[in-house]
């Protein structure tokens, strides 16, 4: 493999430099139907489950077919979903904030062979390619974080979980049965590079053990002073440590104090919390991001701890399958998670969803921690 | 015959759900076949090693990815990520295996011929491996080598006009919903706002000069599609004043099961007739709406726009024309003094180019948090920090009651000399004539 320049000279790296040129503009890439009704929609509907039109004031309609997708995605797959897009849809297409992929057409005639296109078209392995759903008052596809494929600090996976998950999920990815809709999220790690904390259910991969102190390193690979300074909770002190009679600048950590959040980790890689025991998910239940009838709400720690069991995480996927068919039996119509959490009363929701209540899930972190606990004589037995 | 064996992975395979497994396991045979003869400039069995590596944390439940290292294109602080496995003997592969971020277009619509051209370039510049997209909206190439790095950015740059987006202490990417493009809920156009703005501060976007990072993110209505809320330092919801728009005889379609309520959201289940009182009207959190007869009334003045009956009934109700967008400040996860919601700074602003008040907004809220955050602190904690009342008055923005939900449950005000009549330089002996001792 015999090295091919682009054209860069690296020995004069500014001369021809484009720079600040931001991303492509947007409108390069609507479809015409988009273009030409930008501002001017009347209204939508789902036709069916992944299927929606949109009618415009110009009479204009534009259907639209979505299809989940892995976010990680192969070059081979994403030529896949051109192939088809040059097929039916003039050659565009786009994605949505959850990494599923919308394919439009002009018409009603176009939908059908599209959608039997999409469906037909499987992996080698069996799974779907180009599954469609993912709409109304179903459950839609887990945004996500990187995992194990791709990132330094997680404590868990991120693609494998998700899989599996969406693979107990399926049905209800393909179907409008939910009181509302139900968003799933995953962040590999309390970084949450996804915005996990508000989801209806959240799947968080959390640490329990303390840093390790790789003490002959550490003051070689770390600024120590950072250390200190990136704990919440200032267990971390500067320290005096003796490796083969030399003296060495390091770290101590007391570990009573340490919350697991890796910050420290993520300032100076001679501090790591990673272990198989250690390294799980907490389960998150109750939040939204939308303003519709409730304010956003923040998602709550319902389960504590649920070890990883890679490759299928069962444990984790038979938890949230039961809270998703609890709250299917019992919520309202229009209701979120959340709101019919907070509408029967969370002692309620534990009961009914069978879930242990620990005192890991009462809050003991801080200010707000005060508020979240009852200071009423209303509850239930 | 594969380079590792992942019994583990190949139990991904299976179930309806697409398997990123089989997907990672296509590429790899994709590669080996080379039918195109792309002169691959990373290792041809990338893929080989990226499955072999994600085996190996399957059966060890941690990860095999060294911290970062400093790695990046001439002139810019942001937009690639360097990571290296810490097996690279046995994975030579991905031994060096850095993240390049690209900007993408707003609402992320694609032309074919443009993403092909992507392609093109990562398949042969790059593991062929994508997220589309990354949590925060950027294209996000997978695995390349330190030298493959300008190689691709001058690419980028000179054949496909194409930017890499952020990462780091700077400006990430902005993203945005779908906005007018595809919605009639919109109340701006999001697309054009974000780009404006991601045009804007590229300077700020590609040069690390904020304490930590920070978010942009434009949602066009209320729903909140694309969760701005819940974690861009500045998130941008479309809102309007006036009077939402009824279509009377709509409103009766719906009540005579003419047309779905919820846009047939709910087609999955036999839910009853769709009754306005108990579907609407009883679940307006402002009590805002009745029936008088036949006709739909609504109190505007009294209404909080939280989008409930127009989501239910789109083709009969409609958002206002007075539109302009709320700004709400300060939303993140919780590193690391626990999660933060936006909190509304701007009750109403008009959305219009060139969004001159907007950047005010914007750039007073940086001089100040450039100036006062300490490093790693985002936006939402130095408000905490120095409170509300110090990022009102560095935004010159008057107090006015919807910056709370309540007003304080505590009387401790931090009062201003001048506030106070007469100041606070006093004479104790001139008190003590009075009082004494």
């Amino acid at each position: 493999m015999a090295f091919i320049s682009s054209g860069y000279n690296p020995d004069k790296p500014m001369e021809d430099r484009i720079s600040d040129i931001g991303p492509r503009k947007y409108d390069e890439f609507y479809p015409p139907v988009i273009a030409t009704n930008k501002g001017k929609w009347l209204y939508h509907e789902y036709l069916k489950p992944g299927v929606l039109v949109h009618v415009a004031e110009s009479g204009d309609e534009v259907y639209t077919v979505r299809v989940g997708g892995a976010r990680l995605m192969s070059v081979t797959h994403i030529r896949e979903i051109c192939e088809i897009a040059d097929k039916h849809c003039d050659g565009y297409l786009r994605f949505t904030t959850r990494n599923n992929i919308e394919f439009m057409v002009d018409s009603k005639d176009k939908v059908d062979p599209l959608i039997k296109d999409l469906e037909s078209r499987k992996f080698d392995g069996g799974s779907f390619k180009f599954p469609v759903g993912g709409t109304g008052s179903g459950i839609t596809n887990i945004v996500h974080t990187q995992g194990w494929i791709h990132c330094h600090t997680p404590a868990t996976d991120a693609s494998g979980p998700v899989k599996a998950a969406m693979d107990v999920l399926f049905e209800d990815f393909q179907q409008h049965r939910m009181p509302a809709h139900v968003r799933v999220s995953l962040a590999c790690c309390l970084n949450m590079c996804g915005a996990v904390h508000c989801s209806d259910i959240a799947i968080l991969g959390y640490h329990r053990k303390p840093p390790m102190l790789d003490h002959e390193y550490l003051d070689k690979v770390c600024e120590i002073p950072l250390a200190i300074a990136s704990c919440p909770t200032a267990a971390i002190k500067p320290a005096k440590v003796e490796i083969d009679g030399k003296k060495r600048n390091s770290v101590a950590v007391k570990n009573e104090r340490c919350m697991f959040c890796g910050n420290c980790y993520t300032m100076c890689p001679s501090m790591p919390l990673a272990d198989q025991e250690g390294d799980g998910i907490v389960l998150m239940v109750g939040g939204k991001v939308s303003n519709r009838i409730s304010p956003p709400m923040f998602s709550k720690v319902v389960v504590a701890f649920i070890p990883n069991e890679p490759p299928r995480w069962p444990k984790t996927c038979e938890t949230i399958q039961k809270i998703v068919e609890v709250y299917a039996a019992n919520a309202r119509k229009y209701e979120r998670v959340g709101e019919w959490a907070e509408r029967i009363g969370w002692e309620r929701f534990f009961d009914k969803c069978e879930l242990e209540f620990t005192h890991h899930l009462i809050d003991d972190f801080r200010d707000p921690a005060y508020s979240t606990w009852r200071q009423t004589s209303q509850f239930k037995f | 015959m594969a380079k590792h064996e992942t019994p583990m992975l190949d139990q991904l395979e299976s179930g309806p759900w697409p398997s990123f497994v089989s997907d990672l396991k296509q590429e790899a045979a994709n590669r080996a076949k080379n039918e195109k003869n792309v002169e691959h400039q990373i290792p041809q069995d990338v893929v080989e090693d990226i499955l072999g590596v994600l085996e190996l944390s399957f059966k060890h439940g941690r990860t095999h990815w060294k911290h970062g290292g400093i790695v990046g294109v001439f002139g810019y602080g942001g937009g690639v990520i360097g990571r290296y496995c810490d097996q690279p003997e046995t994975f030579p592969g991905v031994a060096h295996f850095h993240t390049m971020r690209i900007a993408q277009p707003g609402a992320k619509f694609y032309t074919t011929d443009y993403l092909k051209k992507l392609c093109d370039l990562w398949e042969f510049r790059g593991s062929g491996i994508t997220n589309m997209h990354g949590s925060t909206g950027d294209i996000i190439f997978l695995g390349t080598t330190t030298p493959q790095l300008e190689e691709i950015f001058y690419e980028l740059t000179h054949k496909h006009n194409q930017d890499l987006g952020g990462s780091g202490s700077n400006l990430r990417t902005p993203a945005d919903c779908i906005g007018e493009a595809r919605c009639q809920y919109s109340c701006y156009d999001t697309q054009a706002l974000c780009y404006t703005l991601t045009q804007e501060y590229q300077d700020e976007l590609h040069r690390p000069a904020f304490p930590y990072k920070f978010k942009f993110k434009f949602d066009g209505c209320p729903n909140g599609c694309v969760a701005s809320i819940a974690r861009a330092d500045i998130s941008f919801i479309g809102t309007w004043k006036d009077d939402i728009k009824v279509d009377q005889e709509a409103v009766q379609a719906y009540i005579g099961g003419e047309f779905l309520p919820n846009a047939g959201a709910h087609s999955g289940r036999d839910w009853g007739p769709f009754d306005i009182k108990k579907e609407v009207i009883d679940l307006c959190p402002t009590e805002c709406m009745w029936m008088e007869g036949k006709t739909l009334k609504i109190d505007t003045k009294e209404c909080n726009r939280c989008m409930h009956c127009i989501n239910v009934m789109p083709r009969a109700l409609r958002i206002g024309d007075d539109r302009g967008l709320s700004m709400l400040v300060g939303a993140k996860a919780p590193i690391l003094d626990g999660a933060q919601m936006g909190s509304l700074l701007v009750p109403f602003i008009k959305a219009e180019d060139p969004y001159d008040e907007i950047k005010e907004v914007i750039e007073a809220i940086w001089d100040w948090w450039m100036e006062e955050g300490k490093n790693r602190e985002r936006l939402g904690e130095l408000i905490k920090r120095q409170g509300f009342q110090k990022l009102l008055e560095v935004t010159n923005i008057a107090p006015v009651p919807q910056h709370v939900q309540e007003p304080r449950t505590n009387p401790y005000i931090f009062w201003k000399e001048e506030e106070v009549e007469g100041g606070w330089d006093r004479d104790v002996n001139e008190f003590r004539k009075h009082h004494q001792r």
